[in-house]
């Protein structure tokens, strides 16, 4: 009998509108000092960022990877048993092109306390860091990552280029795994929001019965203050008082480290990678941060796309659909039935991830995209890291 | 009609893992005839206005989203921390101009961004508020409200309102208002389910968040695993195609196809294979285990119905 032709996958397997998001182009340039990797979570962000910093050491860069928060199982893969707030080399790192890889993971409670530690009398930082105000601000408040997130790049970045002027080796490539933010904005907006928070009128109230409190009174005071103490209970006002007094000449400094970061992140040094999976979800998180990063005048390379569906197998979902029921129909459940009906439903998979994704070009068609099929496993080993990083540099079709 | 076991039930779930859906599922899963269940999101996101196909959700609107087959009603509402702030000041203090001047003076925007711990309390605290209503049984009550609560790895803060405000308020009415919710968070009529995906990653988080959930006195109820593949075949047959050794064929087709199909399929049953390892561990934690099937065509309002009856088989004192 001869071989029936096999039914076409419709729509499997369309011609990407967007242009091709060539990573291999962008770590192999050298103006490139910044890479960062945002999205929502769960996209696979951390595996994203620490395949680039692989591939990008092997090609040469002297990397070190910023991560919040990975999989132990990543750090493994690393070859780090655990990482912290200082950078440690990763080991395995094929370093024939010169290159080489440090990753470390930001604790963000530390490097708060390094800020306080380095920017204020030995006195007033035993003050801070003993209030409960600081003590709960410092570790539990969510948006403390983000800022902290910009503080340690900030300081790499300093350490890179101390380390290259005094003729050390030194990063010439920082990679950003950014937290995974409750709202898309929230790591563009900590560095503003931060600033206008401190120059708040709230602070000044706070700050100004030190400062004489005469200059400030008037009904607005009163009425606030006055609300204040019947919510908030005297005590609280008092640790923040004597917190945000002790705090007032690290504040100025953290905005104006927090402003020169976000002024850096906006030059042609850096670039931002938006990750996403090829999900209503994650496409419509993307769309913010693609939007926003135009808007903000940011400079975006373009959007990854991780486990993307596809099949080897030229046959659509309704073929693969007809033929098991055949099956089924001649007799006991067999293999090939069940494996026509896997097929069937990973063709529907790749089809409905096919129109997310022609929808999301055809909306922004200028961002170019690269896409990572889904793996049989998941990423725990450097080897695994390295396929990521050859899929990621890899023109689909 | 008797009340349901649980008036409030929260769900947590490591980012990707279904968790909006599950959330939405179980609120058309509780909406049995009769009954009234708001569903709440507090992350700001707008992903139930989206998962329902309608205009986004704002302020304190509590919109119906769908009526259950059931006859049920669903509700939503999204929670804002500053709104929540607001009409807080506004019921207990009756704050009229000053609560004007707070807003002016950038108060509410740092208390609800600055001041740690206290957004949650803001965000628990309007639930805990939607909650109590039934109770009062005022006419807007609900029979039941879910909350779709932040992803794991930030849950356990979230729920553990008393770590979150004990070093901070002492005394006074933050402090009282804070028992209060995390009273409400260790009742009894409260559950916490945790969604995950039969995958390595999100294993581990449901584990460390059922850790990190202790000291919030919060019941974890369910592990709910969504987006499962069950495989009619036993484990041995499935090790044998992901081994490559079996051999496929389709009437009809040539030796290229069955190969690309048996390697595909073996690839699918290492997966089920894999599941079966996860789905191993979480019984472990002896926690009772529910699952929700893949959907290849993904998640719709419509489909949010076949979520909900899963969930009513498994969960059958729940929904009764």
């Amino acid at each position: 009998m001869r071989a029936q032709t096999p039914g076409r996958a419709h729509g499997a397997r369309p011609t990407p509108a967007a242009p091709f998001l060539d990573v291999d182009t962008l770590i192999g340039d050298r103006s490139i000092e910044i890479l960062i990797c945002c999205g929502s979570g769960g996209v696979g962000k951390t595996t994203t960022s620490a395949a680039i910093a692989v591939r990008a050491a092997e090609a040469g860069r002297r990397v070190v990877v910023l991560t919040i928060d990975p999989a132990r199982r990543l750090a493994q893969s690393l070859g780090l048993g655990e990482l912290d707030n200082t950078p440690r080399p990763v080991l395995g790192v094929d370093d024939s092109a010169g290159g080489s890889l440090d990753a470390m993971m930001l604790d963000m409670k530390r490097t708060f306390d390094e800020v306080v530690l380095t920017h204020s009398t030995p006195e007033k930082a035993e003050q801070i860091l003993a209030n409960p105000f600081y003590e709960a601000l410092s570790s539990s408040f969510s948006g403390t990552q983000e800022y902290m997130a910009m503080e340690r790049l900030g300081q790499l970045h300093a350490q890179a280029a101390a380390d290259a002027r005094a003729g050390r080796p030194a990063w010439d490539l920082i990679v950003v795994d950014t937290p995974p933010a409750r709202s898309a904005l929230d790591f563009l907006d900590a560095p503003e929001h931060l600033s206008s928070l401190l120059d708040g009128r709230f602070i000044r109230l706070l700050l100004a019965p030190a400062k004489g409190p005469l200059r400030l009174m008037g009904v607005g005071f009163t009425l606030v203050s006055n609300a204040m103490n019947k919510i908030l209970g005297s005590q609280i006002i008092t640790d923040v008082q004597t917190f945000v007094r002790a705090c007032e000449a690290i504040f100025g400094g953290f905005r104006q480290r927090a402003e020169e970061t976000f002024a850096r992140l906006s030059s042609e040094h850096t670039v931002f990678l938006v990750v996403a999976t090829a999900q209503r979800d994650a496409l419509r998180e993307a769309s913010y941060f693609v939007d926003r990063l135009t808007e903000e005048r940011m400079p975006l390379g373009g959007l990854v796309v991780n486990r993307v569906h596809g099949s080897e197998l030229d046959v659509s979902a309704e073929r693969a659909v007809a033929l098991a029921e055949d099956l089924e129909e001649a007799g006991p459940t067999r293999l090939e039935a069940e494996a026509l009906r896997r097929h069937a439903d990973l063709m529907r998979v790749a089809e409905a991830e096919a129109v997310l994704l022609d929808r999301f070009a055809t909306a922004r068609p200028s961002v170019p995209q690269t896409r990572v099929p889904a793996l049989p496993s998941d990423v725990t080993a450097l080897a695994d890291l390295r396929q990521v990083g050859a899929l990621l540099a890899e023109k689909d079709d | 009609m008797t009340a349901p076991r649980h008036t409030l039930h929260v769900v947590s779930g490591k980012g990707g893992t279904g968790k909006t859906t599950v959330a939405a599922g179980l609120a058309c899963a509780l909406a049995t005839r009769g009954r009234r269940v708001l569903l709440c999101e507090v992350e700001g996101r707008q992903g139930l206005a989206e998962l329902f196909g309608v205009p986004p959700l704002e302020g304190d609107e509590e919109r119906r989203l769908t009526r259950t087959p059931a006859g049920g009603t669903v509700f939503g509402l999204s929670i804002d921390a500053e709104d929540a702030l607001r009409e807080y000041l506004e019921t207990f203090y009756h704050l009229g101009l000053a609560g004007r001047a707070l807003d002016r003076f950038g108060v509410i925007d740092f208390v609800t961004s600055i001041a740690p711990g206290l957004r949650d309390v803001l965000l628990t605290g309007k639930v805990y508020e939607a909650v109590r209503r039934g109770e009062k049984g005022l006419p807007t009550a609900y029979d039941a409200v879910v909350l779709d609560a932040p992803p794991t790895g930030r849950i356990g803060q979230f729920l553990n309102i008393h770590d979150a405000v004990s070093g901070i308020a002492k005394v006074g009415p933050i402090r009282a208002q804070a028992d209060s919710v995390a009273a409400l968070l260790r009742a009894r009529t409260t559950i916490t389910h945790l969604v995950t995906l039969l995958e390595d990653m999100p294993v581990s988080e449901t584990e460390e968040a059922v850790a990190a959930l202790q000291p919030s006195g919060t019941r974890v109820g369910t592990i709910i695993e969504n987006m499962v593949n069950p495989s009619p075949f036993e484990p041995a047959v499935l090790a044998d195609v992901a081994a490559g050794s079996v051999d496929l064929a389709v009437p009809g087709w040539d030796e290229t196809h069955n190969r690309a199909l048996a390697a595909e399929f073996a690839v699918e049953a290492s997966r089920t294979l894999e599941q079966q390892v996860r789905h191993d561990r979480l019984l472990r934690l002896g926690l009772p285990l529910v699952q929700v099937d893949f959907d290849p065509l993904g998640i719709d309002a419509e489909s949010l119905f076949a979520v909900a009856e899963q969930l009513t088989d498994q969960l059958a004192l729940e929904a009764a």
